[in-house]
């Protein structure tokens, strides 16, 4: 329905891309949350408080960065935090046995990335829609995790281990330094790689990336496997801040991450959307949380809370969106 | 039917007639000062290139935009269409080219969608009825099938015809066609000109665009020819040439022969099919492509062309038979066939070949990323660098690499996927209805860019439902049947005559 007098007329596009334009409004909604919360509140300015904010947005961030890359292809990886129970679980189990740390890291990475890569076979080869075969996932990793600890509580970790997860690096938590490394691998990855080009691609319209040379199973099943990987890294983070495993510490996982995702402006839809403005998701979902937290508001409306912040992120999204086209 | 006028075919007063419409979106003028007149039982036809604003003025007539300004009148009486109920009051109806019918509903449902007759139960739907008024509708226009099948099991020509019968049924007195030959074979094409002339008998005014010159000439009455918004003119068909209907168009000559340097010694052998089968229909196919060769692949729509080139791409499974590209047998997915130098522009951009709410840029390098950054580290400057290359090449008409493609034109977003194929350096380029709903300006170029290819040194199949560009533009050609080559034409026996006898049905 176009036409080539109005595409001439048109201006083009402006100098930001669309995916800059919507980093910089969440950047902005981040920073205007922030000068709220240090108005109404003295202590959400303290030293101690935002190096809080930070250590629990990347627990977020971990899980919704790998998850971001499934929603660019139009995927949904809804098993993320059953994943985490898992892997977390296992992981323990490694720790108590041998007694290292490291054969503990490796198998909990594993863990994840084999239930990712899993994921990805249900929906390349068996063409089952992710959203259904991740949503199995969920139950069968569950079913899984519940049998395998039997009601027990794993507890009690080596101290050098639970430095991962409590520990300070010149003064800055040392999940902040993780957060910092992979919000920088996973922007590389996305944006500077040609795997990350074809990612979007493939989001942006499935068909046309397998007519065009893409080796779109093969790059789906990268991409679930990532998201598994990430889910087994969160959960390393998790057993060692809490310094203990239980079979159901994934449940409240999942949703936030999601959460995040949305928030941090990718589309539900595929193709579009950054793994930095899913870190200024996660971002936002903890500064609010926190903020309510100071501000003495009940926990009990924190679901209500984020609830319409998603819905208002994507509302406005879509808006911008359909403006431009 | 409709208890409508009194018809006269000579009638002076036009039965519907638009004066001085202009309508604009920001920053152009879709429509400048046109005026536009339907007699009853005429038809129309509306040429102009795509962008000259036929189907503003089309939304225009069905109420879907409200002209800023000018006015109409109904058998001369002023009236506003304002809206689409105002429209339908008025017995405007439009087919467009992307059907309106529900797939899981059957024929007399769709006709009668949202005007169900009601049955005793309240919320029911009187069934009897609904097929009996069906029935009667469809007959009307001739069409015999079934009104309980449902619409997901009809080919395009016959929801066409569904299409058409639900005007029909809402008493449509002017009937707005929209390329609708565009999807159908020669066979579907003609009984849908039948289906024409009975609805002209009946008075129906039918405005018709096309892009097919040989539709103007055999079905229009008179000719509206719009150009960057304007009404350049009014004809009737006696009164003019193809030749200068296309210069009115274009406002500038147009070579429709489509030139070429045919190739006299054609190249070293680039493909061979083997006895090819495929699950999707295709059976004992033989091909061969040589390099500097333009091959044609031709036949009815349904065929199996766009099968065979599915086939060869690797994008549908091959149940046996051999491809050897380039010396070598070959198998496998899309991304082996188009690392190997194969390439597939498919029929439909929109949904196949193109994502849409990326940018060109995006677009231009996706098939040549390996190639363009072998170490597997994407650059958006130097992936800019090359898209403008291709843009400046192929001559996109782009206000910048930047620009999403689903906002280009057909011709251009055309252009755009041939120039992704262009990035990676294929060698074989299969060609799927290359100028379907492309302006003849634009189409003119896609030819001169396939000529070029070929000329150096690469080969070129290409599909297509019009004869008449098979016949000017190819080396030789294939003509396939229900799933079979019937046949091969050398450059001497291409004629249209010879390819329709050979992808005719045995009657």
């Amino acid at each position: 329905m176009t036409d080539i007098t109005k595409e001439a007329l048109m201006p083009p596009r402006s100098f930001l891309s669309q995916d800059a334009i919507q980093v910089f409004y969440r950047l902005l909604a981040a920073l205007l949350i922030c000068a709220v919360l240090a108005v109404l509140s003295d202590s959400f300015l303290s030293l101690g408080n935002i190096l809080n904010v930070l250590r629990q947005a990347s627990l977020t961030f971990f899980i919704a960065s790998g998850l971001t890359l499934v929603v660019l292809t139009a995927g949904l990886d809804l098993s993320v935090g059953a994943n985490v129970a898992l892997s977390a679980c296992i992981a323990g189990t490694v720790i108590h046995k041998t007694g290292s740390p490291a054969l503990g890291i490796l198998t909990g990475l594993a863990c994840g990335g084999l239930v990712g890569l899993l994921n990805g076979v249900m929906v390349t080869a068996l063409r089952i829609p992710s959203f259904i075969a991740t949503y199995g996932m969920l139950w069968v990793l569950n079913g899984l995790t519940y049998w395998y600890m039997a009601g027990e509580t794993l507890h009690g970790f080596p101290a050098g281990f639970r430095q991962i997860g409590s520990g300070y690096l010149l003064g800055l938590p040392i999940p902040v330094y993780l957060l910092l490394v992979f919000l920088g691998i996973g922007t590389f990855f996305a944006q500077r790689t040609i795997w990350g080009q074809e990612i979007y691609a493939i989001g942006a319209n499935p068909v046309a990336a397998r007519l065009s040379g893409i080796p779109v199973a093969r790059r789906l099943l990268l991409v679930y496997a990532v998201s598994g990987t990430m889910a087994g890294l969160a959960s390393i983070i998790f057993l060692s801040r809490l310094n203990s495993a239980e079979a159901d510490i994934g449940e409240s996982l999942t949703l936030p991450a999601i959460a995040a995702v949305l928030i941090g402006g990718t589309s539900l839809f595929g193709g579009v959307g950054t793994v930095f403005g899913t870190f200024i998701g996660a971002l936002i979902l903890t500064l609010v949380l926190n903020g309510m937290n100071l501000l003495s508001v009940s926990a009990n409306w924190q679901p209500l809370v984020t609830g319409i912040i998603v819905i208002l992120a994507v509302w406005l999204d879509m808006k911008t969106r359909r403006r431009t086209q | 039917m409709s208890d409508a006028l009194p018809i006269e075919v000579t009638s002076p007063t036009p039965l519907l007639e638009l004066r001085g419409i202009s309508k604009e979106f920001p920053g152009v003028k879709a429509l400048d000062d046109v005026s536009f007149a339907v007699y009853p039982g005429e038809v129309h036809m509306l040429l102009g290139e795509n962008g000259a604003g036929k189907s503003s003025l089309m939304k225009v007539l069905c109420g879907a935009y409200r002209a800023d300004a000018g006015e109409f009148y109904y058998n001369g009486e002023k009236v506003a269409i304002s809206s689409t109920a105002d429209a339908q009051k008025l017995g405007i109806a439009v087919i467009f080219q992307e059907f309106s019918l529900v797939p899981y509903l059957d024929i007399a449902q769709n006709i009668f969608l949202g005007r169900e007759p009601k049955g005793r139960i309240p919320g029911t739907i009187d069934r009897r009825r609904i097929l009996a008024d069906a029935r009667r509708v469809l007959d009307t226009i001739g069409f015999d099938i079934d009104p309980s099948t449902t619409v997901d099991k009809l080919g395009v020509a016959q929801q066409q015809m569904v299409e058409i019968a639900k005007a029909i049924s809402q008493n449509a007195r002017i009937l707005v066609m929209d390329e609708p030959t565009a999807a159908l074979s020669d066979r579907e094409t003609e009984l849908l000109f039948a289906l024409i002339a009975r609805l002209k008998a009946d008075g129906v005014s039918i405005v018709y665009i096309s892009h097919r010159m040989a539709e103007v000439f055999a079905l229009g009455d008179r000719i509206t020819v719009l150009r960057d918004g304007r009404r350049i003119d009014g004809v009737k068909p006696a009164d003019v040439s193809p030749d200068q209907l296309v210069r009115m168009m274009v406002g500038r000559n147009v070579d429709m022969t489509y030139p070429r340097n045919f190739a006299d010694k054609p190249g070293e052998l680039l493909l061979e099919v083997k006895g090819l089968s495929a699950s999707t229909g295709i059976s004992d196919i033989n091909i061969e492509v040589r390099r500097g060769e333009i091959v044609g692949l031709c036949g009815l729509v349904g065929s199996g062309r766009s099968e065979v080139a599915r086939a060869i791409f690797g994008a549908d499974p091959v149940t046996s038979g051999e491809i050897v590209f380039d010396g070598k047998t070959i198998s496998g997915e899309p991304d082996l066939a188009a690392r190997r130098g194969i390439a597939l522009i498919p029929e439909s951009r929109k949904s196949e070949g193109l994502a849409l709410l990326r940018s060109v840029s995006d677009n231009l390098v996706v098939s040549a990323l390996k190639k363009l950054f072998p170490s597997g580290l994407f650059d958006q400057r130097s992936a800019q660098r090359t898209a403008d290359g291709l843009i400046r090449q192929l001559r996109i008409a782009t206000p910048s690499a930047r620009q999403t493609v689903g906002l280009l034109s057909g011709g251009n977003q055309q252009k755009v996927v041939i120039g992704k194929w262009l990035a990676a350096g294929s060698k074989l380029f299969i060609f799927d209805e290359p100028t379907r709903g492309i302006d003849i300006g634009a189409k003119s170029e896609i030819f001169a860019l396939i000529d070029r290819l070929v000329a150096e040194g690469a080969a070129a199949l290409m599909i297509s439902s019009e004869q008449i560009e098979i016949c000017h533009v190819c080396d030789r050609a294939y003509v396939m049947r229900e799933g079979r080559i019937a046949g091969h034409l050398t450059r001497n026996e291409l004629t249209e005559e010879n390819i329709v006898r050979l992808g005719m049905h045995h009657a």
